[in-house]
């Protein structure tokens, strides 16, 4: 086989060889059960203490919510007013300005919801403080919302019919210091010895051969960059992201990051197995996820290894596939792979340029952001999923015969109203959002704006329709990768794609997590022989079929003049 | 039994004029909004008959030109009609079907009685039925008809109810006990009662169902609500994908019409579903009158499909009535044939089915007997034993094991062994043994059996697969009961049942959170009834009891539980299955609009026209056109209902979603392909 190939099989089947002892550990830590990692009480009894939290609370499912948004908006704040006033603050040795308001609204709350959309550059709009203590903080705490939002649910499915959904503080603490820390600094170590820096001094110097001064950004990389991948964050350091030497300096850190990046994505459904004891069940969403993935992947694969075919006209051979905006230490399949995984988890850390992607790639990577359920983001993912499953859980218990239940309770109106609302959601933001911006394009190119609407693409066309959808494609995913190209460092875009993250971050959690409530509040209903099972391989069809329908249906217009358009153009 | 009137077509003569009329009075917006899908449709229809007058008078050619805009809103508007038909269609058949049964009540005479005449009390009018108030009193004679529903109070006739059970046997109804109530319509054929008004005219329950299918009053079930949520978010989905493909052609530098636009927004809305839900479920109510029950709601046929748990009794529903002799086990040292003759000269006097069937058993005409100056003894509660004592000295007597025991023993003669080992053999089979002795002397047994019903087991095993739990409630001691209960394959029994036992079940199931349904007549049935999710009164009980249940069922037919839960089933079959029809039906409507709109300034996107329709215009019609069809195409579907096969969930959704699922992908493109070819013959 390609080595290059070999590189993908490697690294996906190394994930999944790690992924399933970190779920079991996982579903341990939850359970409450004895762990390695108990050394971590003393410290977390502290932190309850320090902040006034009773840890044995138990909260229903608006307590819970409650106490999830109310912490989040606190670190908003925090982090819009630390961004705002960076350069009167210290740890900046670059002497890096403040971010303006527009600017530094769009990154708070980009990271602040696990998005990471940067419409600036690390290098320069970021001071080493707010770097760490306001970047990298919220890199650890927004995962840890996500898989915190999930351990509610699923502590509602767990028990027959219960009102509690667990303590948010001691979820959170918990995925904090029993997951999220060990492992990160496992995966520094490695960047650290693979040439990733750490260090706090400002810009370096060095002279090429040929005599020139390049001055190089540093930082403390190695660590940012264990949980910009872990945290399905996405962020970079450097404004290149992981296509940057200092940040993904060869194959075994982009192997070592790719693997970390779908790591706790994949170890959640297998903790969710084991810790609602539904093994099954986890595995058919295991395989279901795992069969979309391979879906968006393999077009991908094959047609970055294929070449560009305007390329080719012009008679030019293409020994190592299209080489455009990729690095030559990854190569095309390698970036392919990445570019997959990035869009379907919601990392949206890059190690090639989506803008030089092939149609179909771009095609590809959208769907997985349209889709975000393919293993999706910490513990978010599934709760995206749970919403499709609600959905095929209602139309085939109808085709049944039964009023449709899932996990042995009635999904009534309520349920579906809600579940409906949340898928309306992508396709109203996403579409929306395009809609806007190709309205100002094709009406109003020459606004009096910073930056006209006319200057924004840097493609005409197709091209430059797939850089809008792009953009707000990912702000609705909460992936935060860019396709650039997009002169998106400006009002129009940090202010709507800004509104669009928090929705689109919050409205799918917060549903999930109300439907799961009600529905652990309902009277538990045993199997029967009529009773659809959701853990059959038929419902991981009918599932599938319903991600697959929903997703076409809401954006197949968008994707014919986007990507489509410019395939059926660019030829075959 | 006669059902006739069951098997009239889908779409008669009579029923689709009316309908067809009826399609156009609903086309009132104040009764189409319940409808949210085809509410968009309606307003859709309502621009474009603005465009297409808009485009006839001014010559803009942004708008398109007239006759297509013209063909347009008419396939628009037909798309609406097909709906309303749809929906008429279903309320004329429940209609005329409840009509059927209404007009057999119509103002018949009734004898009136007043407490306080003109003249004397308890006076005696002629009254037309209408007139008849709740609480009123009313006498019946044989050859008249019962004017109203009611209890009888006094008296005790045989009625003829083949008027709306189709029955033709008479049965007997008496004032107290169990079966006390009349219906309108019946007939008395003898003896006389007074009978006492028990709803008000217009109320009852015949009146209620035709009020629930002809639509005013009929509420939406939950799971219809839900149903219609869910279709509503789509509609909501193809709002934004429509509004916001105006920028994006915009981008593009491409014109869409208006035409276009609406076209794309109704072919995407599921308005196959959404024109046929409502039909679906009277569909689902007039499936269970044609059974002869009558529902009070259409949520509980919906709920009918969910029941988990059937409480049915023993006898009329797992046995045939009473219990029969099977056999004849004459003791050692008798010979067979004295032993029969024997059985059946105790029996010859013996009315009861058991002392009918041992005749019957026996093969032997009873009057080859000489039994003039025999002396019969009948049965006592206190002898509990039956015999004849014959002219000759013989005497015969047959009784149970321990009665008839003592007679022997008191003779001081002893039971053969073989005799008393045959006695615990039948128990121990479900059997009643009965002993015989002659003269003091034990002769033999006769077996008695209940007679499990032909094909029940089928019927159970049926329900197993549907995952519903059958209960089997019996007064038969534990030992007999656990017999028939094995032999009739139900799972569980309740033995030596009091009627407090059925209610203690039924909750013990619903705290286990199952939904529950039983059948009862009598008055003690009324609170389990009333506490089942599903209770099914028998018409011939008592007022309470079908005050007290959910549904009542006309022909007294205890095994009609069974037909009830697939007409539940059966009725959400039909809305997944037709709903899944109707959003898959989207990718090929998808396939023939897109590359539509965008061809004349994308020409590459000829790529995704695969069906190789012929012009932009004739492929936005042709989908339009098919999107309309299909309602119609569907209505047989939807009136019939999807039929229920216990194989299974996972196996009936795999079913399920190959036909409805991945043939409604393919069907609208074979569809829209075809009426784009015979498009093409005409422009």
């Amino acid at each position: 086989m390609n080595t290059e190939i070999t590189g993908i099989v490697v690294s996906f089947l190394l994930t999944v060889l790690l992924a399933f002892p970190l779920g079991k550990y996982i579903a341990k830590v939850f359970n409450g059960d004895r762990t390695f990692t108990d050394f971590m009480n003393p410290l977390e009894r502290f932190i309850f203490r320090l902040s006034g939290i009773d840890p044995n609370k138990k909260m229903n499912w608006k307590e819970f919510l409650k106490a999830m948004l109310t912490i989040n908006l606190v670190w908003f704040v925090y982090a819009f007013f630390m961004l705002l006033y960076q350069d009167k603050l210290p740890l900046n040795p670059d002497g890096n300005p403040g971010q303006t308001p527009d600017l530094s609204f769009n990154t708070a709350i980009s990271f602040l919801v696990n998005c990471n959309l940067q419409h600036y550059s690390g290098e320069t709009g970021v001071t080493y403080l707010t770097q760490t203590l306001v970047l990298m903080f919220l890199q650890f705490v927004s995962a840890a919302t996500g898989i915190a939002a999930l351990i509610g649910l699923l502590n509602g499915i767990k028990e027959k019919t219960t009102n509690n959904l667990g303590n948010f503080w001691k979820i959170f603490v918990k995925t904090i210091t029993r997951i999220l820390i060990p492992l990160c600094i496992i995966m520094a170590v490695i960047m650290a010895f693979n040439g990733s820096p750490t260090s706090y001094k400002g810009k370096d110097t060095i002279t090429t051969y040929q005599g020139d001064t390049v001055s190089v950004s540093r930082g403390p990389v190695a660590g940012f960059v264990a949980i910009k991948h872990l945290g399905t964050n996405g962020g970079g350091w450097f404004g290149t992201n992981s296509a940057h030497p200092l940040e993904n300096p060869n194959y075994l850190t982009n192997m070592v990051e790719i693997i970390a990046q779908v790591l706790i994505p994949v170890a959640m459904l297998f903790a969710m197995g084991f810790y609602i004891r539904r093994k099954k069940f986890a595995y058919v969403v295991f395989g279901v996820m795992t069969i979309g993935m391979l879906c968006l992947l393999i077009p991908t694969v094959v047609t970055e290894l294929n070449g560009n075919p305007e390329i080719a006209k012009m008679g030019i051979a293409q020994p190592t596939g299209a080489m455009e905006g990729k690095e030559v230490r990854f190569g095309p399949a390698a970036s392919a792979y990445w570019s997959i995984v990035t869009t379907i988890i919601s990392t949206g850390s890059v190690n090639s340029f989506h803008d030089s992607s092939m149609p179909v790639s771009g095609a590809m990577q959208l769907l997985g952001m349209m889709v975000n359920a393919f293993y999706g983001g910490c513990g978010v993912g599934f709760l995206n999923y749970y919403i499709y499953i609600i959905i095929a859980v209602f139309i085939s218990g109808l085709m049944v015969g039964r009023t449709p239940e899932f996990m042995g309770h009635k999904v009534e109106a309520r349920e579906v109203k809600i579940a409906a609302l949340v898928t309306l959601l992508s396709a109203f933001l996403i579409k929306g959002g395009v809609a806007l911006a190709a309205y100002f394009v094709a009406h109003h190119p020459d606004i009096a704006w910073a930056v006209k609407p006319s200057a924004w693409l840097n493609n005409p066309g197709y091209h430059g329709f797939s850089e809008m959808l792009y953009e707000f494609t990912s702000a609705n995913a909460n992936n935060g990768s860019g396709f650039e190209g997009l002169g998106d460092n400006n009002t129009f875009w940090n202010v709507s794609t800004g509104f669009v993250l928090i929705l689109a971050r919050f409205i799918p959690i917060i549903g999930p997590i109300a439907i799961g409530g009600i529905l652990a509040n309902k009277k538990y209903i045993p199997e029967s022989a009529g009773t659809l099972k959701t853990d059959s391989l038929t419902f991981g069809v009918m599932t599938f079929a319903v991600i697959v329908i929903i997703t076409a249906l809401s954006f197949f217009p968008a994707l014919t003049l986007g990507p489509l358009a410019e395939y059926f153009q660019i030829g075959r | 039994m006669k059902r006739s009137k069951n098997t009239s077509s889908l779409l008669s003569k009579e029923l689709v004029a009316p309908a067809l009329a009826q399609s156009f009075v609903k086309l009132d917006p104040r009764m189409m909004y319940r409808n949210p899908v085809m509410f968009t449709v309606e307003i859709g229809t309502t621009i474009m008959l603005f465009i297409t007058a808009y485009s006839y008078s001014a010559n803009d050619k942004s708008v398109g030109n007239f006759g297509y805009n013209l063909t347009i809103f008419t396939v628009l508007f037909l798309t609406l009609l097909f709906a309303n038909f749809a929906e008429a269609i279903a309320e004329a058949r429940g209609k005329a079907q409840a009509d059927s049964l209404r007009k057999t009540r119509e103002d018949t005479p009734a004898k009136k009685v007043s407490a306080v005449g003109e003249i004397f009390t308890n006076e005696i009018h002629i009254v037309p039925s209408s007139k008849l108030r709740k609480g009123d009193m009313f006498i019946c004679e044989a050859g008249d008809i019962i004017p109203m529903d009611g209890e009888i109070i006094q008296g005790l006739a045989t009625i003829d109810e083949s008027a709306i059970t189709g029955e033709s046997a008479p049965v007997i109804r008496e004032a107290g006990g169990d079966k006390s109530s009349v219906t309108g319509g019946t007939k008395v054929l003898s003896d006389k009662i007074k009978v006492r008004v028990t709803t008000e005219p217009g109320e009852s329950f015949l009146d209620k169902m035709i009020a629930l299918v002809e639509g005013a009053s009929r509420q939406k079930t939950p799971n219809e609500i839900a149903l219609t949520i869910l279709l509503a978010s789509f509609t909501l989905l193809f709002i934004i994908v429509c509004v916001t493909l105006k920028p994006f052609a915009d981008y593009a530098n491409t014109t869409i019409t208006i035409a276009a636009f609406i076209s794309l927004f109704v072919c995407l809305i599921p308005t196959t579903i959404g024109g046929l839900l409502s039909a679906i479920g009277i569909a689902g109510m007039d499936r269970a009158l044609r059974a002869n029950v009558i529902t009070k709601s259409g949520k509980a046929v919906e709920t009918a499909g969910d029941i988990d748990t059937l409480l049915l009794d023993k006898t009329g529903t797992i046995t045939i009535g009473n219990r029969k002799a099977t056999h004849f086990w004459p003791a050692k040292n008798i010979d067979s044939k004295t032993f029969v003759e024997a059985c059946v000269l105790a029996s010859l006097a013996d009315e009861t089915p058991e002392g009918k069937s041992i005749i019957e058993l026996a093969n032997i005409n009873g009057a080859s007997f000489n039994t003039r100056d025999a002396k019969f003894v009948g049965f006592t509660a206190e002898t509990r034993s039956s015999g004849i004592d014959m002219p000759n000295g013989i005497r015969i007597r047959k009784g149970a094991f321990d009665s008839i025991r003592n007679i022997v023993v008191r003779a001081g003669n002893s039971i053969p062994s073989e005799t008393e080992l045959k006695v615990k053999e039948i128990a121990s089979n479900g059997g009643t043994p009965l002993v015989v002795s002659q003269n003091q002397q034990a002769i033999g047994v006769i077996e008695l059996q209940d007679i499990i019903k032909p094909g029940i087991q089928e019927r159970f095993e049926r329900l197993r697969k549907m995952g519903v739990k059958t209960v089997m409630v019996t007064g038969d001691n534990p030992l007999t009961a656990k017999y028939i209960a094995e032999k009739a394959g139900v799972d569980d029994y309740i033995a030596e049942a009091k009627p407090e036992d059925k209610m203690n079940y039924i909750k013990k199931e619903q705290a286990g959170g199952k939904l529950v349904a039983m059948m009862g007549d009598g008055t003690n049935d009324a609170p389990a009834l009333a506490q089942a999710d599903v209770g099914v009164a028998m018409n011939s009980g008592t007022q309470a009891a079908k005050e007290a249940g959910n549904m009542v069922d006309l022909d007294n037919d205890p095994t009609k539980l069974i037909e009830i839960v697939e007409i539940g089933k059966q009725l959400l079959i039909t809305r997944g299955t037709i709903t899944t029809f109707s959003i898959a039906n989207d990718v090929a409507k998808y396939f023939a609009i897109v590359p539509a709109l965008f061809i004349s300034s994308i020409p590459a996107l000829q790529a995704l026209n695969i069906m190789h329709l012929k012009s932009p215009e004739s492929a936005i019609l042709s989908a339009v056109i098919f999107n309309a069809i299909i309602i119609p195409l569907l209505i047989p579907l939807s009136l019939r209902g999807v039929a229920y096969r216990p194989i299974g969930a996972s196996a009936l959704l795999r079913r399920n979603l190959m036909i409805y699922g991945v043939g409604g992908v393919i069907a609208p493109f074979i569809g829209i392909k075809i009426i784009d070819m015979i498009l093409g013959l005409f422009f």
